[in-house]
């Protein structure tokens, strides 16, 4: 109820504009500088507008945002140089270097502002909302200017789209295409300053750059494409604008900053968790299952080979199956591991206990089991054939990647491959289940001689 | 085209190149034919990816002017593709196959412009060349080292140029990819385009390239592969790290183990 009375404020409507339009902005523009490998930039700017903002307040007294866009951007455009020379002319690396501008700037902006709050009119300044930010704070000129330059950059990055792809993806071949990359990384880094600067008074220094960071890495978790990574961006950035800016007025001396990088942030732990592609939920599941998948085939493997070796040794003596510790011992695995594969076995029909001795149960396959392990043995074997002659198969396309090799071979290689395999005494050939019927699924009294 | 065909492809005079103090590369003169697969060899950090990068300017040069079909190189960017070593760029990059390859249509684009439905379509063609058609939506994360070579050599056929500059397309690829690629070269070479290609594998050189440019800081020797690629001047090049016997090349520890078997 509370917040419904307060949209109906005609104030809190163009604060809200204006909270809207600056996540879009900062959110779009964060995509690049994200993947850029820039993501700490956007923090050492906000930071080094403090002290610019400040000395601007000092000079002119006067605390329009049009002005503290300048002195930001002067305060930024300085930073950016120190990192750079730093980073070029000596041996300190750049984020060293962005380290110890990123701290200095702030600091000389701390003095500053602690003088500012000390002197005679500093109590009425209210520059130090501009640590944490308060958008109530922003009166309607302020949100004219910051929805300005918003759509000023929205529309710039709207217009070199393609261009900051390039840069951010590969800017050695954009250089070769004749686009002048550090003009537009130096651009990039331009517009960065003024979405922090827009920024300051409503989210404050401190956190303004999570406003560009946050919602980029939130999309990213969504899609694997750039143009809706962007989009995606701007959406997560306009949410939780207006999320913090809601909850912030709702409270008394609740700065708006926090809120919204809170609200952001919890954006980026869901996508972080239930994201259905790159999040941690899905892929924990997805590497379970793949556990889950191998230790099953592998069992399925072991009690085939074992099969193989009973049927070689002595064709046709009557034959109870074998013991989850035997498999175990076959395949290298726990026994606890295999038995439970072999429950799950079970409940797909593959595997059967043909009887139960007093220490331990005893499993063969069914006859689908066999057909289907028959399937997974020849698979991996042609597999090895594959790799042990990788110079004679090497003119064929095969993707190494797929699980089943037989599928992307000619007939004629396949063939070839299973003469092969033939030669090599690894065919696998308990296929037919009537040749082997008396290994598989017995009846009561525990097998049957032929 | 009546004009160009009358220039050679690229002609640089007296590039050297500097990082720091010391010089990479020295006063580097050449001249290449048009219509022939050009191989660049020569030892690690003898300046071969360098070599490539300073004649198309993305790189500061100390000295020295590339040009292309006769006019500088500036005004001849879109004659020119290249295809960047694969390590270059980060695979996880929010992009699929297509998108890459459409890359290389920014340049005859422009600024502002978005590739259109011809620029897809063409980019599509391109991507058929290389024989990742399938590929085309697959995140460019999703490939395989040879796959994503092939993107970015469909990529630089999407550039649709005359010269192409390649470095170490055969680096860390499949068999499959290394043959795709040769038979690619010879379709440009047989469209009269001319490629430098930064090569690696000393045995394969006499196989694949027309030309070669043997280079260690310098250019020790360049021309028609059966007259540069000679012991002789392998000896220049790689000094005592190489060893040759009749027409094969062995590399040896150093000079020690050639005198050693000498005796």
């Amino acid at each position: 109820m509370n917040i419904w009375l307060a949209l109906q404020d005609p104030n809190t409507q163009w604060v809200l504009m204006g909270c809207v339009l600056l996540g879009i902005s900062s959110g779009v523009l964060g995509c690049f500088a994200f993947l850029r490998g820039r993501s700490l930039v956007g923090d050492a700017l906000a930071h080094a507008a403090l002290p610019g903002v400040c000395l601007v307040y000092l000079l002119t007294g006067s605390k329009s945002i049009g002005l503290f866009l300048i002195g930001a951007g002067v305060a930024g455009l300085l930073a950016t140089y120190c990192i750079t020379a730093i980073s070029r002319h000596t041996r300190i690396k750049e984020d060293t270097s962005l380290a110890l501008t990123l701290s200095v700037f702030f600091g000389v902006g701390i003095v500053l502002l602690t003088h500012i709050q000390h002197s005679a009119s500093g109590n009425q300044s209210g520059l130090d909302k501009f640590l944490f930010g308060q958008a109530a704070s922003l009166v309607f000129t302020d949100v004219i200017t910051i929805m300005l330059v918003a759509a000023v950059l929205i529309v710039i990055t709207a217009l070199l789209f393609k261009e900051f792809t390039l840069l951010s993806f590969d800017p050695g071949f954009g250089r070769g295409l004749g686009f002048p990359m550090g003009l537009l990384d130096g651009l990039l880094m331009l517009m960065l300053l003024m979405s922090v600067v827009i920024g300051l008074q409503a989210v404050g220094v401190v956190l303004v750059a999570a406003m560009l960071i946050a919602p980029a890495v939130t999309a990213r978790y969504w899609t694997d494409k750039l143009s809706k990574m962007v989009l995606l961006s701007g959406f997560f950035g306009a949410l939780s604008g207006v999320l913090g800016t809601l909850i912030s007025t709702q409270q008394e001396n609740l700065p708006t900053g926090p809120t919204i990088v809170l609200s952001a942030t919890a954006f980026f732990l869901f996508s972080l968790l239930f994201s259905p592609r790159r999040g941690v939920l899905a892929r924990m599941a997805r590497f379970l299952r793949m556990r889950k998948k191998v230790l099953r085939e592998d069992v399925m493997q072991a009690l085939y080979e074992r099969l193989e070796e009973q049927t070689k040794s002595r064709p046709t003596s009557v034959y109870h199956g074998f013991g989850a510790e035997q498999l175990a011992q076959k395949c290298g695995k726990r026994a606890t591991a295999v038995r439970k594969a072999l429950y799950d076995l079970q409940k797909l029909a593959f595997v059967s206990e043909p009887s139960r001795t007093e220490v331990e149960t005893l499993w063969t396959f069914t006859p689908e089991g066999l057909k289907e392990a028959h399937r997974l043995v020849l698979n991996q074997r042609l597999w090895d054939l594959y790799h042990m002659n990788q110079n004679q198969y090497h003119s064929l396309e095969i993707d190494v990647n797929q699980e089943e090799l037989a599928p992307q071979l000619s007939d004629a290689t396949l063939s070839l491959m299973l003469a092969q395999l033939n030669a090599y005494d690894l065919t696998p050939r308990l296929s037919d289940h009537h040749s082997v019927s008396h290994l598989l699924h017995p009846s009561k009294q525990g097998g049957l001689s032929l | 085209m009546t004009m160009t065909s009358q220039k050679a492809p690229l002609v640089v005079k007296d590039l050297t190149v500097a990082y720091q103090k010391k010089p990479v590369l020295r006063s580097v003169h050449i001249e290449v034919p048009e219509g022939k697969l050009i191989g660049i060899i020569g030892p690690n950090g003898a300046g071969k990816s360098t070599f490539i990068k300073a004649v198309q300017g993305l790189i500061p040069i100390a000295s020295g002017e590339t040009e292309i079909y006769g006019k500088p190189y500036k005004q001849q960017r879109k004659l020119v593709g290249y295809v960047p070593q694969r390590e270059s760029v980060d695979w996880d990059f929010p992009t699929d196959a297509l998108d890459v390859v459409l890359m290389g249509r920014y340049g005859r684009l422009g600024w502002f412009r978005r590739p259109g439905k011809a620029d897809r379509d063409f980019a599509l063609e391109c991507l058929s060349k290389v024989g990742m058609a399938d590929y085309a939506n697959r995140q460019i994360s999703q490939l395989s080292g040879g796959q994503q070579q092939r993107v970015f050599l469909a990529r630089a056929l999407a550039q649709e140029a005359q010269l192409y500059f390649m470095d170490e397309p055969f680096a860390g690829v499949d068999a499959a990819t290394e043959r795709a690629i040769i038979q690619l070269l010879n379709e440009l070479k047989q469209q009269k385009k001319t490629v430098l290609v930064v090569h690696h594998d000393l045995q394969t050189v006499e196989e694949y390239f027309d030309w070669t440019i043997l280079l260690n800081r310098r250019v020790i020797a360049a021309g028609p592969t059966h007259e540069a690629f000679t012991p002789e001047n392998l000896q220049k090049t790689y000094g005592g790290r190489l060893h040759v016997l009749g027409n094969q090349v062995l590399l040896t520890g150093s000079a020690a183990t050639e005198e050693a078997s000498a005796q």
